[in-house]
This record gives structure tokens, C-alpha cells and sequence, in this order.
């Protein structure tokens, strides 16, 4: 068991350093390096050779990543090229920003995916399925920049409810936050919830057609008795890997998102700084965001590995 | 003789087992909403240059922002371009580049996952760890570094979607491989002495082709979102070709009064992304393929 857990955290280390290795080489490979891309026309002379030495470009590339991975484990990454502050600090409150969404978005979402992916499970094919999965089918597959423009269009332009930008600075405190979020909040939750629905579905469905339900009916268990003792514990376990992936999935989905409400988090600090040109924040946030998701995936695992006694002893799955 | 039988009738049923795939993905709702959708589609981008009514670049300021109406049946945009025009030809540069993307995509994922499902070990750990290390990186900066650093042209987006969505084919086609890997028929290939391309070509892929297929054309449908997306931010099609994500990036700002603007590409993008959707849905279901269970990477 112990053993399982360190040799799964060994694994997710190793894939960070992979993505450290392939942003770095990424970035290094392109045309084109940090100075060159961010000074642009003005890319010669004394400006390169200063951002060069700035930068510390001037030595050769495998001691630059070194020094650049020992100080980026101590969650020191530099300074970015537009702002000329540290990337720690502009990374601080985007981070906090992105979090309050997220968060927000799980804690709505999850409890109701698990009801709308149940209800659709246990009356499958009949009125409600139908209903309810035409709409979740709907809201999964449309980008999230559309639901996300018909939101505004609907309640901030038509109905007048709700503010549909976010026009706050992005240091701004919890409280003030609360009220702009509601829409992107909307937004983000309505695509991670169809997903998650289909998914606890689904799981629900094969949990039904086991033999021991079927067996549990046929000694004659009281159906709801059934459905809370027998069914709901075997059909969520495998779902807790899937809403993790769909919450790690989201990471590339709240950029656009954040983008269409101008909400100043992580998603948006992606855009500014690859239009910006500023190669030290893109590789910082690559290394973020992977970490996010490494992590996610690993509390995933170790849930599934918790909560199922079966897989104590077997071999986890790779 | 007997023999010469049995083939003919292979090669006969070939025609009819795709036919018969598409029958059988028409004839539930789904399906058959899904297909008529997509054919539309392509049928659209097809003729479209030919009956678009106007010139889907013809800026013209005496009209700009005007309601629908007999002329204009979807309006007109922030530069007096005909919406309806710029909408019909609004898919073509999508539907071209995300088919051709997957197509790459199927390719080389596919065939990585076959080879490391069937050599196993080292090699297989280490492309796996690679493979999961780019799956842990978001897509979108990953494509937004590469769009932004080399530029726009479909020579660069094809190939780029083409690897990014192609990672996850790598997975499903191993997945599928070690189904297949411990079956007898394997076995006594290689006791006949085949090599492993041979085996890949006569007995692996034979068998599983159609999970690849059906990844495919899922991944069709999340590489047309993540194009448009592309688009919608700005990294995708240059103005002023016509594209839904560019077309609602642009009218976004100014559908408090001019809303038809911002509808119709957002009609004319979700009903394909869905008709893709329906299809390849339909098509798993056809092939009788569960991915109910897969999560979106």
C-alpha cells in the first residue's frame, strides 16, 4: 500500500520533470528566444545584449535550465519580461482568482452532477433521461466561449441581471470578487457538471446490469434500499478518477472562459503573456498548470486506492 | 474451391459492412440527426462559394449593423459585411483543417500506440511517461506558444493540432493492442515467424482499428472546438476569411444591438461541433464501442 502511493508520487515527479524538460526545450527550440520574440524589431545591439545578460541567456542552455529548475522548485521563477516584477508575485492573486472560480464551480457542480447523472441512470430512456441528457449533451459539447456568449447575451444584456464582465482589479478582496463571478461561474460549472453527469451515468448504468443487483432484486431488496446500499458505493468510486480528469480537462476550457468574462486569473494571464511574448511567465504557468493536473490526477488515484479495498493488493493500474 | 469462396465473400462485404455501419447509425434518432447535420456541413462547404450572395469581404460603411431583413436575411456586421454570406462560408477553413488534423492524428498516434502495446517494456514506459507529460500540459498554451512563435498558415496548424490531439490517441490504440496481444492468432504469427511490422499490418490492425477510428472521430470534434477556440482568441484564421470563431470574437462587443451578428456563427459552430458529436457517438454505438466511461483528455 505504502508502496503503491510512493511509487505513484515517484511517477508524477517524474512527469513533471518531463514537462520542464519539454517546455524548456520547447521554447528553445522555436525560433526565436526570449529576448529576440519580446524586443521584437528592436532585437539587436546594446537592448539585446542587456535583456540578454538580464536574462541570463548568455550562458549555454543545459545550465541555464538547471539554475532555472532549482530555483523554480523553491517557487522562484524569475521575472517576467512586461511587467519587469517577479513572476511570483504576478502569479499570486491570478492564482487565487482562478482558485475562487474553480473552486465555486466544483462546489456547485459536483453535488449536482451526481443527482442529474443518477436520476438519468436509474429512470434510463424514460422522459427525464431523455430530457436531461439532450441538455447535458448540449452543454458538453458546444465550446465554452459560445455557452459562455450566450450567458452574457441572456442575462447580462437581455435581462439585465447580472454584470457581464468582470471589470475588477486583480489584486481585488474576496467579497468584492463574489459578485462578478456568478456568471463565469455558471458557465464553467454547466460544462464540468454534463460531463460529470454522463459520467456518474454511465457508471450507474453497468453498476445496474451487475449480477449482484440483479441478484439483490431478485431476493427482493427494497428497489431504493438497493440503490443506496448496493448500487451508489460500487458506481462512484470509478467516477472519482473521471471527475478528476474533467476537472484537469477544465484547465485548458477556463482560459477561453476567463478570456470572454475579462476575469483576471491564471486563464487569462496564459493569453496576456503569449501575446506579450514573455517566454519566462509561459514557461512558469506551463509548470503550474501541469502541476495542477499531475496532482489532481495523483489525489484521484490515492482516493480510489482509500476508498476500494480491493485494490490494496493488486497492482495499481497504470 | 472452398476456399475461393470464403474470400469472395469477404471482399463482397466490404461495401456492404460500411453501409451497413451507416445504416445502423441512422436508425436510431441520434444518429440519423447526427449524420443529416454533418452532411449538411459538408455539403455546405462544398457549394457555399458558389450561392454565397455577396462578397463575404465587401466592407461597405452605408450598411453596417443592419437588422435582417429580404436582403440581408441574417444582417449585416460591424463593416456592412453580409452575415449570411460570411456565415455559410464560415466552416470551410474549420472543417478543412481539423479533418486533415485528425487524419495526422489518427495516424501517428495510432500507429505509437499499436508499436508500444506490442513491444512492451522500456521503450513503452518511457514514450508512455513522454506521452503523459504532454497530456499534463494544457493544449491550449501549448498551442497558443506554437501559434504564436511560428505563425498562423494551415501549414502550421495541421500539423500542430495533428500532434496535440494525437496524444491521447496513443493511449486508446495501446489500450486497444494489449487487448489483442495475448490472443492466440498472435501467438501463432509469431511462431510462423512474422515480423513485427507484419504482425502490426495483418493482425493487429485489423482488430483495433475500429477503437482508433471511433477516438478519431471524437477527437474531430474536440479539435474543431479547440480550433475555433484558437480562433476565437485571436491565434487562429487571419481577417478577414470568414470563420465562426473569429466571426463571434468580433460581434461579441457589439451584440447588445446588434445581435444576429453574434447568433448566426454560433448557430452555424454548434451545430456542427454537435452533428460531429451525434455521429461519432453513433458510430461507436455501430461498432459496438463504449467510451461512456472515457473522460475528456
Amino acid at each position: 500500500m505504502l508502496f503503491l502511493i510512493i511509487k505513484r508520487i515517484l511517477l508524477g515527479l517524474i512527469t513533471l520533470f518531463i514537462v520542464s524538460l519539454i517546455t524548456f526545450v520547447g521554447t528553445e527550440i522555436l525560433p526565436g528566444d526570449a529576448c529576440t520574440t519580446y524586443l521584437e524589431r528592436q532585437a539587436f545591439g546594446e537592448q539585446l545584449e542587456a535583456c540578454y545578460r538580464r536574462l541570463g541567456l548568455n550562458v549555454p542552455a543545459y545550465e541555464r535550465y538547471i539554475s532555472w529548475a532549482v530555483n523554480a522548485i523553491q517557487g522562484d521563477f524569475g521575472y517576467s519580461l512586461s511587467g519587469e516584477m517577479p513572476i511570483k508575485e504576478v502569479l499570486g492573486p491570478r492564482i487565487k482568482n482562478s482558485l475562487v472560480l474553480a473552486s465555486a464551480a466544483i462546489f456547485i457542480g459536483i453535488p449536482i452532477a451526481l443527482i442529474l447523472g443518477i436520476v438519468t441512470a436509474l429512470w434510463r430512456d424514460k422522459l427525464p433521461d431523455v430530457a436531461i441528457s439532450t441538455v447535458t449533451i448540449f452543454a458538453m459539447t458546444i465550446p465554452e466561449f459560445i455557452s459562455a456568449t450566450l450567458l452574457i447575451l441572456i442575462i447580462a444584456i437581455w435581462l439585465e441581471w447580472l454584470p457581464g464582465i468582470v471589470i475588477v482589479p486583480t489584486d481585488v478582496s474576496f467579497f468584492e470578487l463574489l459578485p462578478n463571478i456568478i456568471l463565469p461561474v455558471i458557465a464553467i460549472a454547466m460544462i464540468m457538471t454534463a460531463h460529470m453527469a454522463r459520467m456518474v451515468r454511465s457508471s450507474v448504468i453497468q453498476v445496474m446490469a451487475s449480477e449482484y443487483v440483479q441478484m439483490a432484486i431478485l431476493k427482493g431488496v427494497p428497489y431504493w434500499k438497493m440503490v443506496f446500499k448496493h448500487v451508489l458505493p460500487n458506481a462512484l468510486l470509478p467516477a472519482i478518477n473521471v471527475v478528476a480528469l474533467t476537472i484537469a480537462w477544465l484547465l485548458g476550457g477556463v482560459v477561453v472562459t476567463e478570456v470572454v468574462f475579462n476575469y483576471p486569473g491564471l486563464g487569462r494571464l496564459v493569453i496576456e503573456s503569449i501575446s506579450n511574448r514573455d517566454l519566462p511567465t509561459v514557461q512558469a504557468l506551463a509548470i503550474i498548470l501541469a502541476s495542477i493536473y499531475v496532482s489532481i490526477n495523483l489525489l484521484a488515484d490515492l482516493m480510489t486506492l482509500m476508498l476500494n479495498p480491493r485494490l490494496k493488493t493488486l497492482q495499481i493500474r497504470k | 474451391m472452398k476456399l475461393d469462396n470464403i474470400y469472395q465473400e469477404e471482399k463482397k462485404s466490404n461495401f456492404a459492412k460500411v453501409s451497413e455501419i451507416i445504416i445502423t447509425m441512422a436508425s436510431r434518432p441520434s444518429g440519423f440527426i447526427g449524420l443529416s447535420i454533418l452532411i449538411f456541413h459538408v455539403i455546405l462547404a462544398f457549394i457555399s462559394p458558389y450561392i454565397a450572395p455577396y462578397d463575404f469581404k465587401a466592407i461597405n460603411p452605408t450598411l453596417m449593423l443592419q437588422a435582417p431583413s429580404a436582403e440581408y436575411w441574417f444582417g449585416t456586421d460591424d463593416l456592412g459585411r453580409d452575415v449570411f454570406t460570411r456565415t455559410i462560408l464560415g466552416g470551410r477553413t474549420a472543417l478543412t483543417i481539423t479533418f486533415f488534423g485528425s487524419l495526422i492524428a489518427l495516424l501517428w498516434g495510432g500507429l505509437l500506440g499499436i508499436f508500444c502495446g506490442l513491444v512492451g517494456g522500456k521503450t513503452d514506459d518511457i514514450v508512455m511517461r513522454i506521452v503523459d507529460a504532454f497530456l499534463s500540459i494544457p493544449w491550449i498554451l501549448a498551442m497558443l506558444l506554437i501559434v504564436s512563435l511560428l505563425g498562423t498558415s494551415t501549414e502550421v496548424l495541421i500539423p500542430a493540432l495533428g500532434f496535440f490531439y494525437g496524444k491521447g490517441i496513443v493511449r486508446v490504440a495501446r489500450a486497444a493492442t494489449h487487448d489483442v496481444i495475448a490472443k492466440d492468432f498472435i501467438i501463432s504469427a509469431r511462431a510462423r515467424g512474422h515480423s513485427n511490422i507484419s504482425i502490426i499490418w495483418h493482425e493487429i490492425i485489423p482488430n483495433v482499428r475500429d477503437a482508433i477510428l471511433v477516438e478519431g472521430a471524437m477527437r474531430w470534434s474536440w479539435m474543431l472546438l479547440g480550433f475555433s477556440s484558437l480562433s476565437f482568441l485571436g491565434f487562429g484564421v487571419s481577417p478577414p476569411t470568414p470563420d465562426w470563431g473569429l466571426m463571434i470574437s468580433n460581434a461579441r462587443g457589439l451584440m447588445s444591438f446588434a445581435y444576429w451578428s453574434v447568433i448566426a456563427p454560433i448557430v452555424g459552430l454548434s451545430s456542427l461541433i454537435i452533428g460531429i458529436n451525434l455521429t461519432a457517438d453513433a458510430f461507436a454505438k455501430a461498432l459496438g464501442i463504449d467510451r461512456s466511461t472515457k473522460a475528456p483528455v
